[in-house]
């Protein structure tokens, strides 16, 4: 019976979705040009960083009518902090129009969604976009969530040594990520260190990315500057716990010839650099493929507009979404799992006869 | 590569890393550090649980034998103290017999030293006695047959005659 | 004739395909030799192909 609730729900939550979907296809685009350049503007639009959090629009005869709330906009440039909500650049017929404060003059870039900014002297104004932006509202949805689910769970141990709801869950993840990623990768010696990091970099990516597949938002490490940041973090504690025998290793290499040496010294440090860069391309790349091929999937649909299209469409995204569910923990585990074996041998200690 | 630097945002770089540090680091002070030392210390729990099970056992094993070690011993340390008793027993009185006898003898060989002494003493006696009593007599025997001259020497002649000169 | 780089990607896609693939494979068949190992196979199975993977990103990103 509550199978069967749940079950129904689901398709409910799906039907509701659909329509939102289908909503867009009513306003009457007739020529498939039209509806296959549209689809791709919205796919790209869906992967960008957005100023505000629209959730879904819907279509009034010839309007688009978004469910969306404004965001905190913050500008630094050299003339000072600028701080407004992201509401003042769209007017009541939810047109885009600029803001403007004292002599600068802000609008949104249709295309690549960043803030431009220019003087009232028409001269272009470098600018440094701190907004809260739909990602960071979802990096703080997440770290909120974090901080709740973490805390409870720890606080349930003090009175029970049985975790006791969500920690049920957790605690094995937790328990796997010790046991099976810091102490065979970092040493028995070392590993308590790092399993901060460890695990929240676990945890955060994983929340993050299974916010992505919720219909909320977009995925948070879609950007390049959130896996960059956090390849950077990885990179910064290898390069600081690290031990004298790690850049022994790396600058003067034991047990080969001198000319050899020489070579490998520049590859060696390349390769530490390479390390997290290969971290942060990993991470991002495999998100975003996932959700441009779902996004592409689903555009299926507008494009067949048939019931081939989709029932394929569906078929093929349900499949997807079960696929990304894996990938999503997967790159968790990937990124944890590397990054652990960076630590590992950064404090690695080598016995040379 | 274009559009990798292109898409980095700096505004979300700074969030990323800001928010995440912070993450770190309330996580690591309120949760990560009371749940694993939480499950560190069941797991410790568990071990010494188990450990002491398999040490009670242990001494379980080692208590009996040890009753049955005390046991036999106590046994063996009885008879030991019955057997010195008795060896105790027959030394005292075989030294107590030899005593005995060795006293008696020494008080036998005494009293007959004393008994030969004394009858040497007193055959001695008996000796002065029976000569001066053979003296004494011989004197009046001699004072009584030599009171006139002609008996003197009759006399002088027979005892010239008994003896030879030579 | 000029090559477009997209075949490039294609190949390079290939390539990390086929060597995911020998991977994955490679570790069916000690997984299923070695069914005790199961767990290390797959960590580092997973680490193996995670490299590649990166080395296919790095060239996609790089077209």
């Amino acid at each position: 019976m509550k199978t069967k609730i749940k079950i129904t729900s689901l398709f409910f939550l799906l039907a509701l979705f659909t329509h939102t979907v289908f909503a867009v296809n009513d306003g009457g685009y007739t020529k498939e040009r039209d509806v296959r350049s549209e689809y791709k503007e919205f796919k790209d639009h869906h992967l960008k960083d957005n100023h505000s959090f629209k959730i879904f629009y819907y279509k009034t005869g010839n309007k688009k009518k978004y469910i969306s709330f404004p965001l905190p906009v913050i500008i630094y440039s050299e003339h000072g902090l600028d701080v407004f909500m992201s509401s003042k650049f769209y007017n009541e017929k939810n047109k885009r129009v600029s803001h403007i404060i004292d002599d600068r003059i802000y609008k949104i870039d249709k295309k690549s969604e960043k803030i431009k900014a220019t003087l009232a002297s028409g001269k272009e104004l470098k600018v440094i976009d701190f907004s809260i932006t739909k990602n960071v509202v979802l990096i703080l949805l997440c770290i909120f969530l974090m901080l709740f689910v973490f805390i409870k769970m720890a606080r349930s141990y003090s009175k029970n040594p049985i975790p006791s709801g969500a920690g049920r869950f957790l605690e094995p993840i937790v328990l796997y990520i010790r046991d099976d990623i810091a102490r065979p990768n970092i040493g028995e010696k070392h590993y308590k260190r790092y399993m901060g990091f460890l695990l929240t970099v676990f945890f955060f990516i994983w929340f993050v990315n299974l916010f992505g597949l919720t219909p909320v938002g977009s995925n948070v490490t879609n950007n390049i500057a959130v896996t960059a940041s956090l390849a950077l973090l990885t990179y910064i504690i290898t390069t600081f716990t690290a031990n004298k025998n790690y850049w022994g290793h790396i600058f003067w290499m034991p047990g080969v010839p001198t000319p050899m040496k020489l070579i490998l010294a520049p590859i060696e440090l390349l390769g530490t650099i390479i390390k997290p860069f290969s971290l942060m391309i990993r991470l991002y790349a495999n998100m975003t493929a996932g959700h441009v091929v779902l996004m592409s999937i689903l555009g299926l649909i507008f494009i067949f507009q048939s019931w081939l299209g989709g029932t394929l469409s569906f078929g093929l995204a349900f499949a997807l979404c079960l696929l990304e569910l894996l990938v999503c923990a997967l790159q968790a585990y990937i990124f944890t799992m590397l990054s652990a074996l960076y630590f590992g041998a950064a404090v690695e200690e080598h016995h040379h006869d | 590569m274009e559009k990798l630097i292109t898409d980095f945002s700096l505004g979300l770089f700074f969030w990323q890393t800001l928010l995440f540090i912070v993450l770190v680091v309330f996580l690591k002070k309120y949760a990560w550090k009371p749940i694993l030392s939480a499950v560190e210390d069941r797991e410790e729990g568990i071990k010494d649980a188990l450990a002491s099970a398999v040490k009670a056992k242990a001494e379980m094993e080692s208590l009996n034998a040890d009753n049955e070690r005390v046991l036999l011993e106590a046994k063996q340390e009885r008879d030991k103290l019955l057997k010195e008793a008795r060896e105790t027993k027959d030394y005292i009185i075989k030294e107590a017999k030899e005593k005995a006898n060795i006293e008696a003898d020494r008080l036998m060989s005494s009293a007959k030293e004393q008994i030969a002494n004394e009858k040497i003493k007193a055959i001695t006696e008996l000796k002065k006695t029976v000569a001066s009593l053979s003296i004494d007599i011989a004197e009046k025997v001699l004072k009584s047959e030599l009171k006139d001259k002609s008996m003197q020497e009759k006399f002088i002649e027979t005892t010239l005659e008994d003896t030879e000169l030579n | 004739m000029e090559i477009p780089a997209i075949v490039g990607g294609g190949l390079v896609v290939i390539g990390a395909g086929i060597g995911i693939g020998r991977i994955g494979g490679s570790a069916l068949e000690a997984m299923a030799r070695q069914p005790e190992l199961t767990g290390k196979i797959q960590t580092v199975m997973l680490i193996a192909a995670a490299l590649i993977e990166g080395i296919g990103f790095a060239a996609l990103f790089a077209l």
